[in-house]
């Protein structure tokens, strides 16, 4: 498994692949996190969800992860985008048949990819994090936002909770998207479906039925980076995503060992 | 151990159709076996089954001595080029061999080597979407000798190749059958597997029509003498002599072909003689693999 993983980590940091990620990630965390150090007391929402966001909130240690925490969907959005195509372009490119002959097992192989693809996340993840703090201390006087707060130890605590919240969303995204990737087979069909499941059809779901919320994955991904939220609480987020994902990935490996490789 | 491969009765059924019917055929250890038969007979389906890619409706079989319903056990000792090179395109041709090099657990250094034997040295730095076919072909073949392994299995490793290259992957492929690789072949090109197999299987519609040594299958058809008469007007007559003796003659190309066993070259010979008839030449022609091929599966 570990030469899957080695031989999977040589693809990822592709210099096309790894920059791009990279970039975008830093871009979306950096606009996020300056439109809610910008427009701290402007009394419009510059939040989540049009959550207005002071600068007393951000002098807690709340401050220091607001940036990193904001964009969690996006960035799992990204991670589903890569660990699906990761996948899928196994079977479209046809390279799944050199790997089955160079790994037979193909749980051991599936494990090599999903554990290279972690380390992948938790690279996105620090990125994230490295670049919304760095924002977040540039910005902080201009919205008159005392950063004490920040570098205590339970601000650091804080830190180290949110980024495994985020972590946990990120691969929770990026585990539907391999899902999605052995189900369809195809990068587009299943980025497609991941993207436009997640990002248009549960907001228009959430937003229509309101009970929904406590059901819908991606809502339930994001609400775990979030710590919870006032409808869904953190443990119930948890626990539907934990059940979402073992189900899809039993299903998927179990179709993956078992399906004959024909293309 | 004596074969490298070996399957009995091996099947594999897609609904109603069969892709492979009760398949029986050994392949010689350290031997090269060609494997031919027209699109669609069953050649890439029973390669991979052999590779473990998918499984046997019924029948069994074994690889380097190890049942295939366990590829694991004999996959670390096999190379393998199936259906054409397939690699990542945004990758160079040389990060492509170590991706499958990490895969294996080969060293990383063979890499550079396999580049040079297949004579892609100067172009393993770029990206494998700018090869040209005939480049992606040589990287596949590299790919499978990632594991310097005890079988070679190729499916079509010349396509796309110029004359030269053929030339080359026949004589890279002769060298590792002198040092004791076993090799399985399957190609269109049946001239060049008439060159260099030993032994060969030949597939039709799933069946195996003939599966043996090379030189067996060429010996058991019937030759053809070739005879040119010294003034073309005589080459009716030479076909009278001919069909008058129970052989079956045509005229083609100036020439009188027959159907007869070398041996009877010198008494056709007399025969035209007697009738007044000088031949030019006589010629004694063994059928080729192809047309052995062509008369065997009907094509």
């Amino acid at each position: 498994m570990l030469h899957v993983m080695r031989a999977e980590l040589r693809k990822l940091r592709r210099p096309t692949l790894l920059l791009s990620t990279i970039l975008v990630v830093a871009l979306l965390t950096g606009l996020f996190t300056a439109i809610v150090f910008f427009n701290v007391n402007s009394g419009h929402g510059n939040g989540r969800r049009g959550d207005i966001v002071t600068a007393a909130t951000l002098s807690t240690t709340q401050g220091l992860v607001y940036g990193f925490k904001i964009v969690s969907f996006f960035l799992g959005i990204t991670a589903l985008c890569v660990f699906a195509s990761q996948t899928a372009q196994e079977y479209s490119l046809g390279t799944l048949r050199n790997l089955l002959v160079r790994q037979p097992s193909r749980l051991k192989l599936l494990a090599g990819k999903y554990f290279a693809m972690i380390v992948f996340a938790i690279f996105l993840v620090l990125v994230d994090a490295l670049v919304a703090i760095g924002v977040s201390l540039i910005l902080s006087g201009h919205a008159k936002v005392t950063t004490t707060a920040w570098f205590t130890s339970s601000g650091l605590a804080m830190l180290s909770k949110t980024f495994i919240n985020v972590l946990v969303t990120v691969l929770a995204f990026g585990t539907l998207g391999m899902i999605l990737g052995l189900l369809f087979r195809s990068p587009i069909s299943s980025i497609a479906t991941g993207v436009i499941w997640c990002l248009i059809l549960e907001t228009i779901l959430g937003q229509v039925v309101q009970s929904s919320q406590k059901w819908l994955p991606g809502q339930n991904f994001d609400n775990i980076a979030q710590g919870g939220s006032d409808t869904v609480s953190f443990k119930w987020s948890l626990m539907i995503t934990a059940g979402y994902l073992i189900v899809g990935a039993v299903i998927s490996a179990f179709m993956f060992e078992r399906r004959d490789v024909a293309n | 151990m004596t074969t490298a491969i070996s399957v009995s009765d091996l099947t594999k059924t897609y609904g109603e159709r069969n892709a492979l019917a009760h398949a029986s055929f050994d392949v010689p250890l350290g031997t090269i076996c060609g494997f031919v038969g027209p699109n669609g007979s069953g050649k890439t389906t029973t390669i991979r089954m052999l590779l473990g890619l998918i499984k046997p409706s019924g029948g069994t079989g074994t690889v380097l001595g190890h049942s295939i319903s366990q590829p694991e056990k004999y996959l670390p000792s096999v190379g393998a080029m199936i259906e054409g090179p397939a690699f990542y395109p945004a990758l160079s041709g040389a990060e492509n061999l170590r991706v499958l090099a990490a895969m294996g657990g080969y060293p990383l250094n063979r890499v550079e080597h396999l580049l040079d034997v297949v004579g892609l040295e100067d172009r393993g730095a770029s990206k494998y979407k700018t090869y040209s076919l005939g480049m992606k072909q040589r990287l596949g073949i590299a790919a499978a000798l990632l594991p310097q392994p005890k079988l070679l299995i190729l499916d079509e490793p010349t396509n796309g190749l110029d004359p030269s290259g053929i030339q080359e992957i026949r004589n890279l492929v002769k060298d590792l059958a002198s040092d004791g690789t076993s090799v399985f072949i399957s190609s269109h090109l049946l001239s060049e597997l008439e060159m260099i197999s030993e032994s060969l299987v030949m597939l039709r519609e799933g069946k195996v029509l003939f599966a043996g040594r090379t030189q067996d299958l060429l010996q058991s058809q019937v030759s053809s003498l070739v005879a040119v008469p010294e003034f073309s007007v005589d080459l009716n007559k030479l076909v009278e002599i001919a069909t008058s003796h129970g052989h079956s003659a045509a005229v083609s190309n100036g020439a009188v072909q027959i159907s007869a066993e070398s041996t009877w070259g010198a008494t056709f010979n007399r025969l035209a003689f007697n009738a007044g008839v000088t031949l030019s030449s006589l010629a004694i022609t063994q059928p080729t693999l192809e047309e052995t091929f062509f008369e065997m599966t009907g094509e």
